[in-house]
C-alpha cells in the first residue's frame, strides 16, 4: 500500500510541473505587454520602461523567468497581482472559500439526490421511474448551465421573488469574515436573518452548479447498481431472506459506490469549470469570476497563479480519490 | 507491394454477407426509440441549417427598432410575423435561431474533426511506439485533462484572440486527450491480436499497420466518443460565446445570443429562453444518439 501511495504521489509531480509550464507558455504568448496595460495611455521613457520590466522580473529570458517562477511557487510565492498589488496567493485564498462553499454545496446536492435516484432507477429498471429519472439525468447532463442559471433567475427571482439575483448575502448584514464560508460566518454572527439571507443567496447557484454532477452521479449509480444487483452474493442475500432494503441498501450499494466515488472525484474538474460560468451569472465573488476578470485585465501573475492553483487543487483531489479507491479496492493497488 | 496487399487480404477471409457490421448496428439502433428520436431531431437541425434562407421568415440581421422586444405570437401583444418574438433591437428571434443552427453544427463538426484527427494520431503513435514517446504524449494529455476544460479553453482563446475560429481551436485542443486515450487503449489491445502479427509478418509497414490494419478495428469507441464530442463542443463553444470570448455579435450563434439577451432578462423572457432551448435540444439529441450508438456498438455495455 505504501508503495502504491508513493508511486501515485510521485506521478503528480510531472503533471503539476507540466501544468505550470503550459500556463506559463500560454500566458506569455498572449500579445500585449502587461506594463503597458498598467500604464494605459501614458507614454513612458523606453529606458525607464526597461527598468520597470526588470523590476517586475519580466525583462529576463523566458526560461529563466520560468525557473524563477517555479522556485518561488515551491516557496509559496505566486507573485504579485499587477492589478491589486497584493500577493496572488492571498488574492486567491480571499476568494477561494466562496468557490469552495458553492462547490461543496453543489456536490452535496448532487450526491444526496443523485445516488438515491440512481438506486431507484436501477431497482425499478424499465419502469416509469427509471425512464423519468434517466430522461431527467440526460437532460441535466446536456444542460447549458449558463442558460439554466438565467432561467432559474427568471422564474424564481424575477417572477416569484423568492430568491435574490446575485451576491452572497444582503448588504444589510455586515460582519467580519471569519472563515470566509458565508453560511458558517452568518450563523456565528448573531445577526438575525443573516443565515437565512446567506442560504437564499446560495440556493440557485448550488442548483445550477450541481446539475451536471447530479446527472453524472445518477447515471453512474444506476449502471453500477445494475451490475452489482446481478451478482451472486446479492442473490444469496435475497435467498437468505434479508429485507429488500438490506439487500439493496447495504449489500449492493456499498459495492456499487466504488465507481461512484471515482466519478465524484472526477467531477471536481467539471465543478471548477462550471464555477466560472455560475459565478459569472450570479456575480458570485469566487475564484472563477476573479480569474475571468484577471484574464480580461491581462494580469499575468494572477492568471498564471490562479490557473496553477486550481489545477493543483484538481490534481490533489484526484490523487485523494485515487488513494481512497486503492483503499477500497485492493485489486487496483498492484496495477499501474 | 501488390503482393503484400493480396496476402494481407487473404488472411482475413470475408464472411458470408448475411449481416454486415454496419447493418447490425443500424438494426440495433433502430430498436432504440430514444436514439431514433434523437436522429430525427439531428436530421431536422441539419435541414434547418441547410434551408435557413428559405425557412427564416425574416433576414437575421434586419433590425426593426419600432418592434423591439415583441413577445412571441401566442403571448399578449405578440405578432404572427415574429413567431418567437424579437430581441432588443427588433431582430426576429426565430430567424436568428434557424441561422444559428448552421453555426452550432459547423462548430460541432469542425471541433470533433480537429480533435479526433489529432487525438487519433497521438493515440496511434503512443500505442505503437510506447516508451518515451508514449510517456511524453500521455503526460501531456494528463496535463490537459488536469486543467478544467473551459478554463484551458479560455486561456487559449485569450492567447489567440477572441472569435469563433479561435474558440473552436481552443475547444478542440481541450478535447484531444479523450480521443488519444481511447485510441491508445484500443491500439494496445489490437496489437496483441493475431491478425496484426500476421500483417506485420507479411511485411506491412508501420503506417500501413497503423491506419489500414489497426485503426479500422478501433473505430467503435471513437464513433461513440465523436458523437458525444459534438454535444460537448456545442456546449463549450456556446459557453465561450456567452462569456464574450467566442463568436462575436451580430453572429447569430446561440451562446452569443444569450450573452446579448442577459440585459433583457427582467423585461423579455423570450429573448433569454429560446436560444438556450435550441442549445439544450441539439446537445440532448447528440447525447441521446451517442448513448444509443454505444449500446449498439458495444453490446457488452448494454443494460
Amino acid at each position: 500500500m505504501i508503495r502504491f501511495v508513493i508511486q501515485r504521489m510521485l506521478l503528480i509531480i510531472p503533471t503539476f510541473l507540466g501544468a505550470a509550464l503550459l500556463t506559463f507558455v500560454l500566458i506569455h504568448s498572449i500579445p500585449g505587454d502587461p506594463l503597458q496595460m498598467l500604464l494605459g495611455e501614458k507614454v513612458i521613457d523606453p529606458v525607464r520602461h526597461q527598468e520597470l520590466l526588470d523590476q517586475m522580473g519580466l525583462g529576463k529570458p523566458l526560461p529563466i523567468q520560468f525557473i524563477d517562477y517555479i522556485w518561488n511557487v515551491l516557496q509559496g510565492d505566486f507573485g504579485k497581482s499587477i492589478q491589486s498589488k497584493e500577493s496572488v496567493l492571498s488574492d486567491f485564498f480571499a476568494r477561494f472559500p466562496a468557490t469552495l462553499e458553492l462547490a461543496f454545496c453543489a456536490m452535496l446536492l448532487a450526491i444526496v439526490i443523485g445516488v438515491p435516484a440512481g438506486v431507484l432507477a436501477a431497482q425499478r429498471r424499465g419502469s416509469v421511474y427509471d425512464h423519468s429519472i434517466m430522461g431527467a439525468a440526460l437532460t441535466g447532463y446536456s444542460m447549458p448551465i449558463f442558460w439554466w442559471g438565467l432561467l432559474l433567475i427568471l422564474f424564481f427571482s424575477l417572477n416569484l421573488g423568492w430568491t435574490p439575483v446575485s451576491g452572497r448575502i444582503d448588504l444589510d448584514y455586515y460582519f467580519d469574515e471569519g472563515t470566509g464560508f458565508m453560511l458558517w460566518d452568518s450563523l456565528m454572527s448573531d445577526q438575525e436573518g443573516a443565515f437565512r439571507s446567506a442560504l437564499s443567496h446560495l440556493i440557485l447557484p448550488t442548483i445550477v452548479l450541481g446539475t451536471i454532477p447530479l446527472a453524472v452521479i445518477a447515471r453512474m449509480t444506476r449502471s453500477a447498481m445494475l451490475e452489482v444487483l446481478g451478482e451472486d452474493y446479492v442473490r444469496t442475500a435475497r435467498a437468505k431472506g434479508l429485507s429488500g432494503f438490506r439487500v439493496v441498501g447495504i449489500h449492493a450499494l456499498r459495492n456499487a459506490l466504488i465507481p461512484v466515488v471515482t466519478v465524484i472525484g472526477l467531477q471536481v474538474g467539471t465543478l471548477m469549470a462550471g464555477a466560472i460560468l455560475t459565478e459569472n451569472i450570479f456575480s458570485w465573488p469566487g475564484v472563477g469570476s476573479w480569474l475571468v476578470n484577471s484574464i480580461y485585465q491581462r494580469d499575468y501573475p494572477s492568471v498564471q497563479g490562479g490557473v496553477l492553483l486550481i489545477a493543483g487543487f484538481v490534481i490533489l483531489v484526484n490523487l485523494t480519490v485515487d488513494l481512497i479507491y486503492g483503499l477500497l479496492n485492493p485489486r487496483i493497488r498492484g496495477r499501474r | 507491394m501488390t503482393n503484400v496487399t493480396n496476402t494481407a487480404g487473404a488472411i482475413a477471409p470475408k464472411p458470408a454477407p448475411v449481416l454486415t457490421p454496419g447493418r447490425e448496428v443500424w438494426l440495433s439502433l433502430k430498436s432504440n426509440r430514444g436514439a431514433m428520436v434523437a436522429l430525427g431531431i439531428i436530421l431536422l437541425t441539419i435541414l434547418c441549417a441547410i434551408l435557413a434562407p428559405v425557412l427564416a421568415p425574416h433576414d437575421y440581421t434586419t433590425q426593426n427598432v419600432d418592434l423591439a422586444l415583441t413577445p412571441p405570437a401566442w403571448a399578449e401583444g405578440g405578432s404572427a410575423t415574429y413567431m418567437l418574438g424579437t430581441d432588443g433591437i427588433g431582430r426576429d428571434i426565430l430567424s436568428r435561431i434557424l441561422y444559428g443552427s448552421r453555426y452550432s453544427l459547423m462548430i460541432g463538426l469542425i471541433v470533433v474533426t480537429l480533435s479526433l484527427t489529432l487525438g487519433v494520431v497521438f493515440g496511434l503513435v503512443s500505442g505503437f511506439y510506447r516508451g518515451t514517446v508514449d510517456s511524453l504524449i500521455m503526460r501531456l494529455m494528463d496535463i490537459i485533462l488536469a486543467l478544467p476544460s473551459l478554463l484551458l479553453a479560455i486561456v487559449i482563446v485569450v492567447l489567440l484572440g477572441t472569435g469563433l475560429t479561435n474558440a473552436m481551436i481552443a475547444v478542440a485542443i481541450t478535447n484531444i486527450p479523450h480521443y488519444a486515450r481511447l485510441t491508445r487503449a484500443a491500439v494496445m489491445t489490437e496489437l496483441t491480436k493475431d491478425y496484426v502479427v500476421a500483417s506485420r509478418v507479411a511485411g506491412a509497414g508501420t503506417l500501413r499497420l497503423m491506419f489500414k490494419t489497426v485503426l479500422p478495428n478501433c473505430l467503435a469507441p471513437l464513433i461513440v466518443q465523436s458523437t458525444l464530442g459534438i454535444s460537448s463542443a456545442v456546449l463549450d463553444a456556446a459557453a465561450l460565446g456567452f462569456l464574450g470570448l467566442g463568436a462575436q455579435p451580430p453572429t447569430p450563434e446561440w451562446g452569443t445570443m444569450l450573452a446579448d439577451a442577459r440585459q433583457y432578462i427582467d423585461s423579455a423572457w423570450w429573448v433569454v429562453t429560446f436560444p438556450g432551448l435550441a442549445i439544450l435540444i441539439t446537445v440532448l439529441a447528440f447525447n441521446l444518439l451517442g448513448d444509443g450508438l454505444r449500446d449498439a456498438l458495444d453490446p457488452k455495455l448494454k443494460r
